[in-house]
């Protein structure tokens, strides 16, 4: 026990650290992408407030094209551009690039699905009591779908623990980086253990979080 | 107050059916009046509500309120008329993640720059007129049915509207919650005299309440006028039928 914590602690921590890291930021820059997506998405759809049909195609495309890569093959195809942005292609740093790429498409859809379920009578009344569009989704689309939304984060951060796992295939950091190198690659079996239950941790943790800030937030239940 | 002129709804959508299709329709809501506009489900109540509200446009046919032809408002002009009507609708269409309060003040926040002192004063008066002042700070999902109506109508009530469009305001409440949201119509009517138009299928509603009721069957308007003159006149077969049935 102890040799192995002297062995293995520090970059087992040190891995930890580094996917907390990665789910934040991801999430983060997923989500500063995916609402704005997400709302595009929603209003120029058919019957919405600001339909437009054009607008509409070309983001469900560029929404859809990116959640049929699958996500592996998303890091490598992106490799270039990541190395342009990020500098590098590897590590923690190089492996935020195509998280936020590859999961901002899927958020969009989940803020698109969060709006959906709001009563559409709710919006139109905010039109009759004459709200611009931007009032309608600044007032009334994003505060009523607050919780629905932190429901969706939930589901899409842990979704993003699962691409960071894979990006550790190709390079990238992380708990899951750590269980393919030491303790596949190397057959270390205690290591592999350890960071399989490190992971389960950390997802229940995050849905258990979720669960509690919206139960403390939805007004309507 | 409000002039209709050879009003002409048609959807193009096929599958549309031809529910909510409107005829050729004329009719003149003079100020403080309540209009009651009854008809069986289909008969284009709604769609006319939605005309007059500005939620549709006509497809042929004027609707002037207050001298202004609904046809030629746009952009600025369309959201300064939104402001000057309330609307009630049956499903409440509260915000469910606001209070009570934030809720009736919510029309007043769409105005750039609102004053806040006064939007205050006038949530808490519409509270107190409502009789909802201890729920203030209650959510929509704590309250019932009528409560929830009655926020509704406070929050059409906050911009100070001459006119407010009811669309089947009770038709989700039993009857002695009925008469209680339609007493507070009533009483904002003669107190406020604000002008309101009310669709309903109800025949109970319109005795209760309306001054003038107009009669819708197929998208046609097949009596109207005020309340006594359509009851003591030859009344048309569907007239007779919606108010007869109340009577048997």
């Amino acid at each position: 026990m102890a040799e192995f914590v002297s062995e293995y602690g520090l970059l087992i921590l040190t891995a930890l650290w580094e996917t907390l890291l990665m789910v934040f930021l991801s999430t983060l820059f997923g989500y500063l992408l995916g609402i704005p997506l997400g709302v595009i998405a929603y209003v120029t759809d058919h019957g919405s407030i600001s339909e437009n049909p054009v607008v509409n195609t070309i983001v469900g495309w560029i929404i859809n094209i990116i959640r049929s890569v699958p996500f592996i093959i998303l890091i490598l195809f992106l490799i270039p551009y990541t190395r342009l942005i990020m500098g590098t292609a590897s590590g923690t740093r190089g492996v935020i690039f195509p998280l936020v790429v590859g999961s901002a498409p899927f958020i969009a859809r989940m803020v698109e699905s969060s709006f959906n379920e709001l009563d559409a009578g709710v919006i139109e009344s905010a039109r009759a009591m004459g709200a611009t569009n931007f009032q309608i989704i600044w007032k009334v689309l994003l505060p009523e779908s607050f919780p629905s939304l932190l429901r969706g984060m939930a589901i899409a951060s842990i979704t993003i623990i699962g691409y960071i796992a894979m990006a550790g295939m190709v390079g990238g950091g992380g708990l899951g980086a750590v269980a393919i190198n030491y303790g596949y690659y190397r057959y270390e079996r205690p290591v592999m253990n350890v960071t399989v239950v490190l992971i389960i941790l950390l997802v229940q943790l995050i849905q258990l979080a979720f669960n509690l800030i919206v139960r403390k937030v939805d007004k309507n239940r | 107050m409000i002039e209709i002129s050879h009003l002409t709804k048609e959807f193009d959508n096929p599958d549309k059916t031809r529910l909510g299709v409107l005829r050729d329709i004329s009719l003149t809501v003079e100020a403080g009046d309540i209009y009651g506009i009854i008809g069986m489900s289909g008969a284009g109540k709604s769609t006319m509500l939605r005309l007059i509200g500005l939620l549709d446009t006509p497809t042929s046919g004027t609707i002037t309120v207050e001298g202004k032809n609904l046809a030629a408002l746009a952009g600025r002009e369309k959201i300064d008329y939104y402001k000057t009507i309330g609307t009630v609708f049956q499903g409440y269409n509260l915000l469910m993640q606001k209070t009570v309060a934030q809720n009736i003040l919510f029309p007043l926040t769409l105005s750039r720059g609102y004053d806040k002192e006064a939007a205050k004063r006038r949530v808490a008066e519409l509270l107190e007129l409502t009789g909802l002042t201890e729920k203030a700070l209650a959510y929509p999902s704590q309250l019932s049915g009528g409560q929830k109506q009655r926020v509704a109508i406070a929050r059409a009530l906050a911009t100070n509207p001459r006119l407010i469009l009811c669309d089947e305001p009770t038709s989700a409440l039993d009857s002695l919650t009925t008469q209680s949201i339609l007493e507070l119509l009533s009483d904002i009517n003669h107190r406020l005299g604000v002008t309101i138009i009310i669709i309903t299928h109800e025949i109970a509603v319109v005795r209760k309440i309306c001054t003038k009721v107009a009669v819708l069957e197929g998208g046609v308007l097949v009596d109207n006028g005020p309340i006594g003159e359509v009851l003591d006149s030859e009344m048309h077969p569907v007239t007779r039928r919606l108010f007869g049935k109340e009577e048997s």
